[in-house]
C-alpha cells in the first residue's frame, strides 16, 4: 500500500497511524482531581453556610477562594504539573479559568505591565468570558420575552 | 458562632459532590484525548453548555444534587450567569438580563483579574521540566 | 558545479566544513547526547531578562565558540547565513548583528540549517573563501509563539514534539581536508493536507520521502551508499512514516536511517513525546554529534536531510494545512 496515493488517503494513514493517548489512565486522574477540587468547593461552601452565609454568597466566596489558590499555583509554576497529570481534572473546574488567565498574565510580563500583562491576560480565558456572557444575555431576553416559568424551571 | 464539623464533612454530600464533579471532568477529558480541540474551546463549551442547561432549568437539578460538585466546574460558571440573568430580568426587565449574568459572577470574575494580575506581578514563569 | 537529475547539484570543488560548534540548554544536556555539545546552560534565561534575549544570546555565543574553535577571524568569513522560529529572525538578526558579517537572513522552519548549508556551499564553491551558517530554537520563546504560555495546565499530545532549546553553527571554506559537501538536493514544497500542528512528523515526512527519492534518482546512489541517513526533526510519529513511505517505494532504509529529534531526546526518561523539534535541533545534533563523528571518520558519509512545517499560529489559526519542505546535504569525509 502506498500511504501517498491521495492526500485523503494519506490522512486516513496518519490518523492511524498516530499515538493515541492514554485515554483510561487520564480519564482516572481526571476523575479524582476533578472531584477532589469539587469536594474542596463543598467543604468551603458548607463552613459558610454554617457562618451563615446565603446559597448564593457561598458560592462566590468558594469562587474566589478556589481561584486564589489556582492563581497562587500557578505563580509557584506548580499548576502546569498537576494540569499534565489531571488535564481536564484541573482544566474544567474553575481552577483551569484561573490559570488561563494567570499564565498569559505572567507569561506576557516581559512586554511590560500595561499591554502585556494587561492586554494579553485574556488570550485564552477571554473567549470564555464572551460565550459565557452572551449566552446568560441570550438567555435572560429569551426568559422576558415568554416570560413564563413553564420554559424555564428556576 | 460555632461551626458543627459534623455537618461540614456530611460524607454523603460529599461523596454525590465527588462523583459528579469527577465525572464532569472525565467528560472534558475525553473531549481532549479525542477530539483535537484546545483547551480555550473545551472551557467556551463547558461553559454554555452549562449557560443553555441553567437557563432550560435542568441544571439546577444537578445542583441541588451535588452542591460544589455541579458548580465549580466551569458549567456551574455557565448555569450562574444564566440564572443571575434571568434573576435579572425578574428584578428589572431588559437591563437585568445584561446586569444579572455578570452580576452574579462578579466576585469570580473580579478575582481572576486581580490574582491574575498579583501573580504575574510576583513571579516569573519558568521552563517545564517535562 | 553541475545539476545531476531534476534538482540535485554536485560539486566540482566541494567545500569543506571546518569547524562546528553548538550550545543547548539544559534538558537536551541531560538527553543522550549531552558530552558532545561544547556547552550546556544551566538555565533557560542564561541570565538575560527574556527567552528571546536568551536565545539571541544562544546563537551569538555559538558563533563566537565557532570563530574562535576554527582559528578563522570574523574578517576573514565573507557572508553568513542564520534562522531561527521567532516572528522575522529576530533571534539571529539580534543575536548577529554585532558580528559585522554580511548577513543573509534564511527562514526554512526547522529547515534552516541545512538550507542555510547549502546555500553557503554553494557561496562558498563561487565566491567567498569562508562562509557560517548558525541557527537557533528556544523551547520556551517556541512555545510562547506557536502553542500555550508556559504555565498552562495543559497535557500535550502523544504526537507532538519538543522543541529543543539550542543552537548549532558551522564554518565553510573553500579549501580544507573534510568533511566535505559534495551533493545538495533543494526540496519541493509537498503538503498532503495534514492540520494537526501537534503532529508535525506526519506533516513533513512525505516531503522528506520526496526529497529522499529525488537525490537517490538524481544521484544514482542508492541507501546503502550512506552511513547515515539523518532526517531532521521528524521524531517517532514520523520516522514510522517515513519507514512506511520508503518501503512502498521500494526503498529499504531501515538499517541506516535515524532523527535528529529522536537521537537528542531519551523518549523514556524525558517524557518528550514524539521527540525534538526546532531549528536548533538538527544544528546542534549536526554541530555536536554528527560532525564529531565524521571527523573521527566513524562515519565517512552521510545525507543530512533537515525538514521544515512551513506554518505559522495565523494559518494554522484559519484552518490552513501545513506544508512541509526537506532539503538534503550529503556529506564525505
Amino acid at each position: 500500500m502506498n500511504p501517498l496515493e491521495s492526500k485523503q488517503t494519506y490522512q486516513q494513514y496518519v490518523e492511524q497511524k498516530s499515538p493515541n493517548s492514554p485515554i483510561l489512565k487520564n480519564c482516572f486522574n481526571a476523575f479524582w482531581v476533578g472531584g477532589l477540587i469539587c469536594t474542596l468547593g463543598q467543604i468551603i461552601s458548607n463552613i459558610c453556610k454554617e457562618r451563615g452565609f446565603d446559597i448564593a454568597t457561598s458560592g462566590t466566596i468558594v469562587s474566589i477562594i478556589l481561584i486564589g489558590i489556582a492563581a497562587f499555583l500557578t505563580g509557584l509554576n506548580l499548576f502546569n504539573k498537576i494540569g499534565k497529570f489531571a488535564g481536564a481534572g484541573s482544566l474544567i473546574p474553575i481552577t483551569g479559568f484561573a490559570n488561563s488567565i494567570v499564565s498569559p498574565a505572567m507569561e506576557y510580563k516581559s512586554e511590560g505591565y500595561v499591554m502585556g500583562v494587561g492586554g494579553k491576560m485574556f488570550t485564552v480565558a477571554g473567549p470564555v468570558l464572551v460565550f459565557g456572557i452572551s449566552a446568560s444575555i441570550l438567555i435572560g431576553i429569551i426568559y422576558m420575552i415568554f416570560a413564563t416559568e413553564s420554559i424555564t424551571l428556576v | 458562632m460555632e461551626i458543627d464539623w459534623a455537618n461540614v464533612f456530611e460524607i454523603s454530600s460529599l461523596l454525590k459532590c465527588f462523583i459528579v464533579g469527577g465525572l464532569i471532568c472525565v467528560i472534558g477529558q475525553i473531549l481532549i484525548d479525542k477530539t483535537k480541540l484546545t483547551p480555550a474551546r473545551i472551557l467556551v463549551i463547558f461553559v454554555t453548555t452549562g449557560a443553555i442547561l441553567g437557563g432550560l432549568g435542568i441544571y439546577q437539578y444537578l445542583v441541588d444534587f451535588a452542591g460544589a460538585g455541579a458548580t465549580v466546574p466551569l458549567t456551574g460558571f455557565g448555569y450562574n450567569l444564566a440564572k443571575g440573568a434571568i434573576e435579572g430580568v425578574k428584578q428589572s426587565g431588559l437591563i437585568g438580563a445584561f446586569t444579572g449574568g455578570v452580576k452574579a459572577a462578579a466576585g469570580g470574575i473580579a478575582a481572576a483579574v486581580f490574582f491574575g494580575y498579583l501573580a504575574a506581578l510576583i513571579s516569573k514563569p519558568k521552563m517545564k521540566k517535562q | 558545479m553541475k545539476k545531476l537529475g531534476n534538482q540535485t547539484y554536485s560539486f566540482d570543488s566541494p567545500p569543506t566544513i571546518v569547524d562546528c560548534a553548538s550550545i543547548v540548554g539544559p534538558k537536551e544536556a541531560q538527553g543522550p547526547l549531552g558530552k558532545y555539545f561544547d556547552l550546556c546552560i544551566d538555565d533557560e534565561f542564561w541570565g538575560e531578562k527574556t527567552w528571546e534575549k536568551a536565545e539571541s544570546k544562544i546563537i551569538k555565543e555559538t558563533v563566537n565558540t565557532v570563530i574562535a574553535k576554527s582559528g578563522i577571524s570574523s574578517a576573514q568569513i565573507d557572508c553568513c547565513f542564520a534562522g531561527d522560529l521567532l516572528n522575522q529572525c529576530i533571534s539571529s538578526s539580534f543575536g548577529l548583528r554585532e558580528l559585522s558579517i554580511p548577513f543573509f537572513g534564511v527562514f526554512g522552519a526547522c529547515s534552516t540549517f541545512v538550507e542555510s548549508m547549502s546555500l553557503a556551499a554553494i557561496c562558498t564553491e563561487s565566491f567567498a573563501e569562508n562562509t557560517l551558517c548558525a541557527t537557533s530554537s528556544h523551547f520556551c520563546s517556541a512555545e510562547k509563539q506557536f502553542r500555550f504560555p508556559l504555565e498552562l495546565g495543559n497535557q500535550r499530545p502523544q504526537s507532538s514534539q519538543w522543541t529543543v532549546t539550542g543552537a548549532g553553527s558551522a564554518i565553510l571554506s573553500k579549501t580544507g581536508s573534510g568533511p566535505y559537501i559534495t551533493m545538495i538536493t533543494p526540496g519541493k514544497i509537498v503538503d498532503m493536507g495534514i492540520k494537526d500542528g501537534n503532529n508535525m512528523g506526519a506533516a513533513m515526512a512525505p516531503a522528506f520521502c520526496d526529497t529522499l527519492t529525488t537525490h537517490f534518482l538524481d544521484s544514482g546512489r542508492n541507501p546503502s551508499y550512506y552511513d547515515a541517513i539523518i532526517s531532521g526533526d521528524l521524531g517517532y510519529v514520523g520516522k514510522e512514516i517515513v519507514l512506511d513511505i520508503m518501503a512502498s517505494k521500494g526503498y529499504n532504509i531501515k538499517s541506516n536511517y535515524n532523527d535528529c529529534g529522536i537521537l537528542i531526546f531519551d523518549k523514556l526518561k524525558q517524557d518528550t513525546h514524539s521527540g525534538g523539534s526546532g531549528c536548533g535541533c538538527c544544528a546542534s545534533v549536526f554541530s555536536g554529534y554528527l560532525f564529531k563523528e565524521l571527523r573521527a571518520r566513524k562515519m565517512k558519509r552521510i545525507l543530512l536531510i533537515a525538514t521544515g512545517a512551513l506554518m505559522n499560529s495565523t494559518s494554522s489559526q484559519q484552518g490552513e494545512s501545513i506544508p512541509g519542505i526537506a532539503h538534503a546535504i550529503s556529506i564525505e569525509i
